[in-house]
Order: C-alpha cells, then structure tokens, then sequence
C-alpha cells in the first residue's frame, strides 16, 4: 500500500486544486493517444483519430479525458484508501473493457508531463515525486482487481 | 517505432534550441529520477547525490553529451552507441527499464521549460527517439 507523508499530501492537493480537470482531462488522454498510438485501440467508436490535431480537437477524446481526469480526483481526496476507492472501476476496466494495465502507467506518466508543462516552476522534484507515488498508487489500484 | 523523416526534423530543430543548454536539463532530469524513484539511486553509490551535487552535474554533462551524439547519428544509433552499450550493458549491468525512467524524468523536464513548444508531436517525436537510443544501450542489440 502506498503511503502518503502529511507534505506529500498536501503538495499534491494544492496543485490538485489549480488544475483544470476539462481541459487537463482532454490533453491527457489525446497526448496519450497520440504519443502511445496503441491506446487508440480502446476507442474505435471515437470518430477521427488520423493526425495529432484531430486527435487533439476530438470532442469524444475531450470528453472521456474529462471523465478520467474527474475520477483521478477521487484518489486526490483518498490517497489512504486508492484500492478501495477504485475497486468498482479496476473490475469495469478488466471485466467488460479489457485494458492491458500498463495503460495506466502511461497514462499517470503523461499527466505528469503536463503538470510540468502547466506548473513550470512549481513542478519541483518533490511535487514530482509524490505525484509519481500518487499515479503509480492509482495505476495499481486499477489492477487490483483484475483475474 | 520507426524514427520517420518528420520526428527527426523535429527532434534535431528542438536539440538546435537547446543549444548548449542540454546538460542542464539531463543533470535535472538525473536529480528528479534520484527523487522520483529512489532504486535508481543503486546504480550511483560512488556519486555524491545530494542536491545540487557537481558529481550529478558532470553525469548529467555526460548523459547530454551522449544523446548529442545519437542526434548527430539517427541512422545508425547502435554503432554510435555501441561503447555506451557495452558500458552500460556489460560493465554496469543497468537494467533497462531504469532508462525508460530517465528519459520521462527528461520529458518532464523539457516541458517544464519548453511548454509552448512541447506539443503532442514533439513528444511523441522525443518519446521514439529516446525509445531507440533505450534500444541501442540494451545488452540484446548488437
């Protein structure tokens, strides 16, 4: 189980409640898509998926980022508890999804890389570091449950 | 991943940009490896790493110089790299995940201070990139 210092915590909810989950949300997982093109294979239904730009400015990408990012604040608020808090979800993604779990690791990767991006300076080596905790915690989380 | 024509303009126009500043952000990307995912650290007990170590500046100076190089050789990074290779494979006996390691550490770092130029191609460009020099430094790739 990973376990949070009262600094980590709190450096990780500070950033956490500048961030802009719609906006965050949608750049993560197009970044994702474009970057991994594998990840692609999950969302078939999703229209034009061709070229960066159209990934980018994809309204179903958008709104599935945003639906992702909403519910990586949830582990923000219980990063005591990230297995349970994500039980219900690590069975959807296993059982009727089918996502291969290093999915996850790439995508708490490239949600750091945009904290960075939009916090610069902020983004110290610390932050950093408990961010990698918090995603690499939620990424197992999701896998938890998977047989 | 294949290295096309568009990420090698890419990378070569972005390594032009850093210019001579590559070794400060690979010595940043070495700290926030060190900090991120201390059992890198295992591979460094003969270096000084607490902050601001000129030790971790001078590896980060080697590091740059080395990725310098595979710019320099995008054709044919295994040979270019074949004495890190060896190096790092057979002397050092790194394990090769704790590459993919630094080389986020990197991208961190790079769009921490490039963010308007660090769109998604770039970093899909950098992220192959780095994904064949990873390549070249295994013990697998003669």
């Amino acid at each position: 189980m990973v376990h949070f210092t009262a600094e980590e915590k709190a450096a990780i909810t500070g950033l956490w409640g500048k961030v802009n989950v719609e906006e965050a949300g949608g750049e993560a997982l197009g970044r994702l898509l474009v970057v991994y093109p594998w990840t692609q294979r999950f969302f078939d239904n999703f229209g034009n998926l061709s070229s960066p730009s159209a990934i980018m400015g994809n309204p179903k990408v958008k709104a599935h980022g945003k639906k992702v990012l909403t519910s990586f604040g949830d582990a923000v608020k219980n990063m005591d508890n990230l297995k349970g808090t994500f039980a219900k979800l690590s069975e959807l993604h296993c059982d009727k999804l089918h996502v291969d779990p290093e999915n996850f690791r790439l995508l708490g990767n490239v949600m750091v890389i945009i904290l960075a991006s939009h916090f610069g300076r902020e983004f110290t080596p610390e932050l950093q570091a408990a961010w990698q905790k918090l995603v690499a915690g939620v990424a197992t989380a999701l896998a938890h449950k998977y047989h | 991943m294949v290295l096309g024509a568009a990420d090698r303009t890419a990378v070569r126009a972005l390594w032009l940009k850093l210019g001579s500043n590559v070794g400060v952000y690979t010595t940043e990307a070495l700290e926030r490896t060190f900090q991120a995912f201390p059992s890198t650290k295992t591979y460094f007990l003969h270096l000084d790493l607490s902050p601001g170590s000129a030790q971790v500046r001078a590896h980060g100076q080697k590091v740059a110089d080395a990725l310098t190089l595979a710019v320099d050789h995008l054709d044919d990074l295994p040979s270019a790299l074949s004495a890190l290779r060896e190096l790092h494979a057979h002397k050092l006996r790194v394990d090769p995940v704790k590459f993919q390691l630094l080389v986020h550490c990197l991208l961190v770092t790079l769009a921490r201070h490039y963010p308007g130029d660090f769109s998604p191609s770039l970093q899909a460009s950098l992220n192959k990139f780095l994904s064949h020099v990873i390549s070249a430094l295994a013990p697998n790739c003669h």
